[in-house]
């Protein structure tokens, strides 16, 4: 494996940001991009933070949660009911009317976000006292259990004056300018910044004690990583993200149920970590932008009947975009199990030795083929 | 009074269809270690199968029943080998995840090839016929349900304690690897386990759906989810601990439904599960394991 000096990745680095703002800068101002494009690429940010944040939990720390959109639904729910403009309370809560303590709340978008996450971070971290001590599949069933409780709680009478029972919530504030930065980036700027402190965690002592509890619970153990508080902190914080990315759908959506949060939402973020690859951050970021985009875009066309001349494309109608796709993950499941990247992180040693590893194949490819056309001619 | 005689009679009934169902997840979790997420799936694509042969095929009810099961178990199979016999040899969490995209694909497919509208199920005469008890009436089925749910379970027992595959389960179940050294079929053992376990969700799906007006894409999820919390909740690996679940698990829902809390009556299922993790994680009649280092 050869390695670039600092200053060119510093040089790549940089270049690379820069790229990435002007493209969506582009992307915003440019009049031919489809509104396609600009909700495909939002919703895959906010996927991508979800995803990452099960990451956290699943690929890091070992702990496998089918709890996420439970968590979700949280830090959606608690937006939704500290943000709603008042004067649009009687209208949202139209059947069972507004709990007398909320009638006049209103909090501004930011601190509505920033609460949602910790929600359901304090949520996680009452549960977790008692859920962490479960192993994996137990684990796994006992979160599957949580998510389904909550979903079922915000649907039901009890709390309907303040979630508004199963008819959900809607007249959600959704994204707003900050300054001169147009509404439209909103999402991507608080992605960035929850992913970069996520980089950070995961690059310093915390990150890899998660990693040696993945690794090995006992040897972590006896290494001296307090395992319990390890794990609740993980548990914790990947709970706090994605309440901030189920807070952010809400925005996005404008319009909220409990049916947005079923057992399917936890299985497509599981879906888009398992493509990136358990245990990596960027895999994580590049499969979700990559699976939205196919879902919600590129595999459109299979929903809908074609027909070339008088003759029609057979096996396309509603529904089977959902099954090519699943099919598409059953394949990477079975014979890709290490989805994009693997364990590991995005680097530009990486990407320059991918490319030289194609060039010699590549190369070696042509020389063979060289040889075997001399043979043939003797 | 009657009121309470019919809710029993409901509690028992649902109870032992769950008790067919957690049959399924058990074997297969006692020999493979693995939550077959799509069990409840596999499930609700029983029910498909059903409408299919009676009403698109028009064939007589108790044909159709057969064809039926065959068609589940046979499905049942091929997802054995073909999601979950190449990894047997990769990390747990693997198959997981296999599983899990297994029961996206189910849901997925049931929604392209039938709609994801609800489709009737069809009636079967002779179940549907009302049967009065003094003064609590209720209908064939309900009182058919726990009597071949018992008849399975003693069938299914005596196999697994006095037959010679039933020897080899048992052994798979106990240590895969010294099994396997003693010369015991292991793949044809997996399979046979596919085989029991959907056919009972098989004839699980009759029973359920026959007293219920539709069946849709997601039928299966939620029962299937239940299903495991039995499953857990008698001790995963455990035929009596399934059933005993199954039943703890059916009372517990039609009893709070009977009080008015019908809204809850899954949270209970799932705080259930949750409590009995807490303070028995190997639930009723689970056995411990020392973890190896």
């Amino acid at each position: 494996m050869e390695r670039l000096n600092q200053k060119t990745k510093m040089t790549a680095s940089i270049i690379a940001c820069i790229a990435l703002v002007v493209l969506l800068v582009l992307s915003y101002t440019n009049t031919g991009t489809t509104s396609m494009l600009r909700s495909v690429l939002q919703l895959g940010s906010i996927y991508a933070l979800a995803a990452a944040s099960m990451n956290l939990l699943n690929g890091f720390t070992g702990l496998f949660s089918l709890g996420h959109a439970g968590f979700m639904a949280i830090g959606a729910y608690t937006y939704a009911v500290l943000t709603i403009p008042v004067n649009k309370k009687a209208n949202v809560y139209y059947l069972y009317g507004v709990a007398d303590s909320l009638a006049n709340v209103a909090l501004p978008n930011w601190l509505g976000l920033i609460i949602g996450g910790i929600a359901a971070a304090i949520i996680a971290a009452l549960i977790g006292a008692a859920v962490l001590r479960l192993k994996s599949d137990y684990f796994a069933i006992a979160t599957l259990g949580l998510a389904e409780i909550v979903r079922i709680c915000v649907a039901s009478s009890p709390m309907a004056r303040i979630t508004n029972g199963s008819l959900g919530l809607k007249n959600i504030p959704g994204f707003t300018n900050i300054g001169f930065i147009p509404a439209y980036f909103v999402p991507f700027i608080v992605v960035a910044i929850c992913l970069v402190i996520m980089f950070l965690l995961i690059n310093c002592s915390y990150g890899r004690a998660f990693k040696a509890i993945r690794e090995d619970e006992i040897a972590a153990e006896a290494m001296g990583i307090n395992l319990a508080r390890h794990k609740q902190m993980s548990f914790i914080i990947s709970s706090f993200f994605a309440g901030i990315a189920g807070a952010l759908l809400a925005m996005f959506l404008g319009a909220i149920q409990s049916t947005t949060f079923p057992l399917m939402l936890t299985y497509n973020i599981l879906l888009i970590v398992v493509i990136g690859g358990m245990g990596s951050l960027s895999g994580s970021i590049i499969s979700a932008f990559l699976v939205i985009a196919a879902k919600e875009w590129w595999l459109r066309f299979l929903d809908v009947e074609q027909y070339i001349g008088d003759w029609q494309v057979p096996l396309l109608r509603t529904g089977f975009r959902m099954v090519v796709f699943s099919v598409i993950l059953m394949v990477v499941v079975l014979f890709w199990r290490q989805g994009i990247m693997g364990q590991k992180e995005f680097s530009w040693d990486g990407v320059y030795n991918f490319f030289r590893r194609l060039k010699t194949k590549f190369r070696g490819k042509n020389t063979k083929a060289a040889a075997e056309g001399g043979n043939a001619n003797e | 009074m009657t009121n309470f005689l019919q809710y029993i009679l409901a509690g028992i009934s649902i109870g032992s269809i769950y008790a067919l169902i957690a049959i399924g997840y058990t074997m297969v979790y006692g020999i493979l270690r693995l939550i077959n997420f799509a069990h409840g799936d596999i499930f609700m694509m029983a029910a498909y199968f059903m409408i299919f042969a009676m009403v698109d095929f028009m064939i007589p009810w108790y044909i159709s029943m057969f064809i039926m099961i065959i068609a589940t178990i046979v499905l049942g199979v091929l997802i054995e080998k073909i999601a979950y016999k190449p990894l047997r040899t990769a990390p747990r969490m693997s198959i997981m995840i296999s599983a899990i995209g297994v029961s996206y694909l189910l849901q997925n497919l049931a929604t392209y090839l039938f709609s994801a509208l609800p489709k009737q199920y069809p009636s079967i005469p002779i179940l549907n016929t009302t049967v009065h008890f003094g003064e609590a009436s209720t209908s064939l089925v309900t009182i058919l349900t726990p009597i071949i749910c018992v008849g399975c379970v003693f069938g299914l027992l005596a196999l697994v304690k006095y037959t010679k595959v039933g020897m080899a389960m048992r052994a798979v179940s106990k240590d895969f690897e010294t099994a396997q050294l003693m010369g015991i079929q292991i793949n044809n053992i997996i399979s046979l386990t596919f085989v029991i376990g959907c056919g009972l969700a098989a004839v699980g799906s009759i029973l359920y759906f026959t007293p219920r007006p539709s069946v849709f894409p997601l039928a299966g999820s939620l029962p299937g989810l239940k299903c495991f919390v039995a499953a857990v909740f008698g001790g995963i690996g455990s035929i009596p601990g399934a059933v005993v679940g199954g039943f703890v698990v059916g009372m517990c829902e039609t009893f709070m439904k009977a009080v008015g809390l019908s809204e809850f009556s899954d949270v209970f299922t799932f705080v259930l599960l949750i409590i009995v993790l807490m303070f028995r994680p190997t639930g009723l009649f689970g056995e411990k394991m020392a973890e190896k280092v």
